[in-house]
């Protein structure tokens, strides 16, 4: 349902007409994509938004022509680049015009570039291909798309390999070798959610800045309306392979029309923490003192290298409350989590637990202690055995620690009431349910042990985010019902505006400031704490009240 | 990177040393007294006194090892009993063969598994793909004496186009002759080599061509040729590098079948003679001396990782 533009739109680059794509069979539907169009105009900026099975990258790649033609059959319609039926072209053809006339960045910064090659030869290969320049020639024009992407020092980068590089730097590489011949076309395939969110702030400014220099038409596709807002001229909106809603950013993100739209942004967390009371102090679950994790590869000639992941922590979390820790890669909060969880060994400190320090404690006196803490991770995907049933992944733990089978089972029955599954799932494997769905079962299995201290490691930060904010107010649900602890540790500041009683913001493995959640958005002590807050996507833009 | 090559032959010093411990005990802890076993069925007394003065049996079993250490410190491997020459003498007269054998195996091999394997990882599911992997089980399967009298029979005996046995030196006969006579053995022995190294080299391929960055060569517009030799084989390269080093090491103790068929007066053969005698100097020396060369190669392999990949640094 095309909507008519109130306000004039440049030249199409870009004009995708009646596009379908079929699925192979025995997929859960027939389209990926179905009868989809859109245009990008020439200098515009066009987000595709949608949550992850909405067709958003099958759309992207069939553009490319990168689609596994065997699985995916485009059936109908036309991807018109200008003024040209990419769908009927030959492989050759194709070859040709993709980073001449098209090019695509992606999301991994850190898997997209060939580790053995260096980032030089890499932008060169492009010119390489396309061009006849001669070797001086590639080297002058690699500097000079080096520069233009504002990569640091070029000359000295041009021999360095991709993973000597950070994630910002890559994925400027990856822009830089997208450029080298200066496409009418930029897609751009979620090119920041695996950044840090000062680097995605200072990669978005440059795909902006890129795209009024060289009026590029930039198909940029997302999932995140912070990034919509901040950058979008015109938005496509995408559900189950369908174009639910389109129009001008203004349009969309102020009076969007469609359900799901209004759905979609309504549950964009916001970066104004809502009114908690303060909650009153209780009993003192866990207690960090003064934690220490270096991590070092002593040399056998010479001192290694070390690296100090989390120095002098300080934390107590009491019965019944959050504690955020916020930071970006590399800021040590995992670490932390890992510690207390003794998943790894801190290398000095305390963290208090029922009255026991069990920092240093030997695995064996360990065990007992271990039921009090229990964790959710990141990716729900990965976390569960595959090959087990979630019902015995579930009766695992308490079973370890002495309850009946029959005994657990029921507890197990129980606990997919409270996380909003049905008991009978018990019986099925991991695979069959959702990713939403799996961090419900994770988090019954943690439950299932009756913690005091509960911890998500980033546990919301892989789901889309209509089930993101479902799967938070489940996790504020069993905090309040079981009187939990909870160290809710996460790189999304919005997330941890709308769940966390108490802030700790760690930088480089040093916590640089502590305080209640409002306060500490509202007059940030430390300027990183203020930079992470500035580089949010979409702070101008408070999302819940348009809808 | 220096000090990881040190720190490599250092580490090397207690597997050799483990080694010789065990390949010394091996003759004084075996049963009766070693120097009739040795002797056989049929000796004299004599045999029996010279042969365990030979190998110093009389003196206590500490003097006895020590003295063998200090003589292996200087490189001597001790006398064979039967032939009176040294073990180093007799390595040395029959390592040619054996090394030459090696190489040209080797050079086969690689040169008809990657591209194989390769085209099998690009091709996967094809017709090509099936018969790459058919070939490798087959491979896999066929014995290597069975493998060495088919060609025999059909090659040199029926078609008469190569010689049936022997070898020639290259540095002696010249190429032409060296080639005539390596060809069947170096055939024969490549097979299993090839399957192997075809099925490695196919799943680290097929692994690699799933990669992003594969999927980014091919967004520049890359011609798939050379998304696969410069993006994909480069990056399957350690796994197939680690198996052909394995491969090298199996076939310089590997090869006793196929110089025994072709008659090969090569190390392989040594082994055998030796066992078959008792002469158990020759036993011990040709055992020590596999153990270094297998220490040795996979120091080469692991060295050959950082030319490869960037990321590995030592």
């Amino acid at each position: 349902m095309a909507k008519a533009t109130p306000t004039k739109r440049p030249e199409p680059v870009l004009e995708i007409k009646g596009l379908s794509v079929t699925l192979p069979e025995g997929a859960d539907r027939e389209f990926a994509i179905q009868d989809i169009s859109f245009t990008v105009g020439s200098g515009e900026i066009v987000c595709v938004v949608g949550e992850s099975g909405s067709g958003k990258s099958v759309t992207a790649h069939t553009v490319m022509g990168l689609i596994p033609r065997k699985d995916l059959k485009p059936v109908a319609g036309e991807a018109v680049l200008n003024g040209e039926d990419l769908l009927v072209k030959s492989e050759a053809e194709l070859r040709k015009l993709r980073g001449e006339r098209m090019a695509m960045i992606f999301q991994e910064p850190m898997t997209a570039l060939n580790p053995v090659m260096k980032v030089g030869d890499q932008i060169g290969e492009m010119l390489e291909i396309h061009t006849g320049m001669s070797g001086s020639e590639r080297d002058a024009r690699i500097l000079e798309v080096m520069t233009d992407v504002n990569l640091p020092e070029p000359k000295k980068l041009f021999d360095t390999y991709p993973h000597q590089l950070s994630g910002g730097q890559r994925q400027r590489i990856m822009i830089a070798m997208a450029l080298a011949l200066e496409p009418g076309l930029l897609i751009a395939d979620e090119p920041t959610t695996a950044l840090d969110v000062t680097t995605q702030a200072q990669i978005l400014v440059l795909i902006k800045d890129i795209q009024v220099r060289h009026g590029t038409g930039v198909l940029f596709i997302t999932h995140d309306f912070g990034v919509v807002a901040e950058i979008a001229d015109h938005v496509v909106v995408m559900q189950h392979g369908l174009v639910v809603e389109q129009g001008p950013a203004a349009q969309i993100l102020g009076k969007p029309s469609h359900p799901y739209t209004q759905m979609l942004i309504s549950s964009v967390p916001s970066l104004i923490p809502p009114d908690r009371p303060e909650p009153e102090v209780k009993e003192t679950a866990l207690q960090v003192h003064n934690l220490d994790k270096t991590y070092g590869d002593g040399g056998f000639f010479k001192k290694g290298r070390q690296v100090k992941a989390a120095q002098g922590v300080e934390l107590v979390i009491h019965r019944g409350e959050t504690l955020g820790v916020v930071g970006e890669s590399g800021s040590g909060k995992s670490t932390v989590a890992r510690c207390i969880v003794r998943l790894i060994d801190p290398t000095g400190g305390e963290i208090m637990i029922s009255g026991q320090n069990i920092a240093g404690l030997a695995e064996k006196a360990l065990r007992p202690y271990r039921r009090d803490v229990q964790i959710v991770f990141q990716d729900p995907y990965r976390s569960l055995n595959p090959r087990r049933t979630v019902g015995q992944s579930i009766v695992e733990g308490p079973m370890n620690f002495g309850l009946s089978h029959s005994d657990a089972v029921d507890r197990a029955r129980e606990l997919m009431r409270v996380v909003g599954l049905s008991p009978d799932a018990l019986e099925r494997f991991p695979h069959q349910f959702s990713g939403g769905q799996r961090q419900r079962i994770c988090i019954a299995r943690a439950l299932a042990m009756e913690p005091k201290v509960l911890i998500a490691d980033e546990a919301v930060s892989a789901l889309d985010v209509s089930v993101q904010a479902q799967v938070l107010e489940l996790l504020d649900d069993v905090r309040k019902r079981f009187d939990l602890a909870m160290l809710f540790i996460t790189h999304d500041l919005r997330v941890a505006a709308q769940i966390c009683d108490r802030i700790m913001v760690m930088q480089n493995g040093i916590v640089v400031e502590h305080g209640l959640t409002a306060q500490v958005y509202a007059n940030p002590g430390h300027s990183y704490t203020e930079a992470l807050l500035s580089a949010a996507p979409g702070r101008h833009t408070e999302f819940a009240k348009l809808a | 990177m220096f000090s990881y090559v040190i720190k490599r032959i250092l580490a090397t010093i207690p597997v050799i040393v483990i080694v010789a411990a065990f390949v010394f005990l091996m003759l004084r802890l075996s049963p009766g007294d070693p120097a009739s076993v040795i002797a056989g069925d049929y000796a004299t007394a004599e045999d029996i006194v010279r042969i365990r003065e030979a190998l110093g049996l009389n003196e206590p079993i500490l003097v006895q090892f020590t003295k063998w250490v200090g003589s292996l410190m200087q490189g001597d491997l001790g006398i064979s009993i039967f032939t009176n020459l040294p073990v180093t003498t007799l390595i040395g007269q029959r390592i040619e063969p054996t090394l030459m054998l090696t190489l040209t195996t080797i050079i086969f091999t690689v040169l008809v598994a990657v591209p194989l394997g390769t085209l099998a990882a690009w091709k996967a599911g094809s017709w090509i793909d099936r018969g790459v992997m058919l070939f490798s089980v087959a491979g896999f399967s066929v014995p290597v004496f069975v493998l060495g009298y088919i060609l025999i029979y059909v090659v040199a005996i029926k078609l008469q186009w190569l010689p049936v046995q022997g070898y020639r030196s290259m540095f002696e006969h010249g190429l032409w002759p060296f080639l005539r006579h390596i060809i069947m053995p170096t055939l024969t022995l490549s097979v299993i080599f090839i399957a192997l190294i075809a099925r490695m080299t196919r799943a680290s391929v097929m692994e690699v061509l799933q990669e992003d960055y594969v999927r980014t060569a091919r967004a520049k517009g890359q011609s798939e040729v050379k998304v696969l030799l410069r993006h994909a084989l480069r990056n399957a390269a350690v796994p197939i590098v680690t198996v052909i080093g394995i491969g090298i090491a199996l076939l310089i103790g590997g090869v006793v079948v196929t110089e025994s068929v072709y008659n090969i007066p090569g190390l392989g053969r040594l082994v055998l003679d030796a066992v078959l005698a008792r002469d158990y100097p020759i036993i011990q020396g040709l055992i020590l001396f596999f153990s270094f060369i297998y220490i040795l190669i996979n120091l080469i392999i692991d060295l050959s990782y950082t030319l490869f990949d960037p990321r590995i640094r030592y």
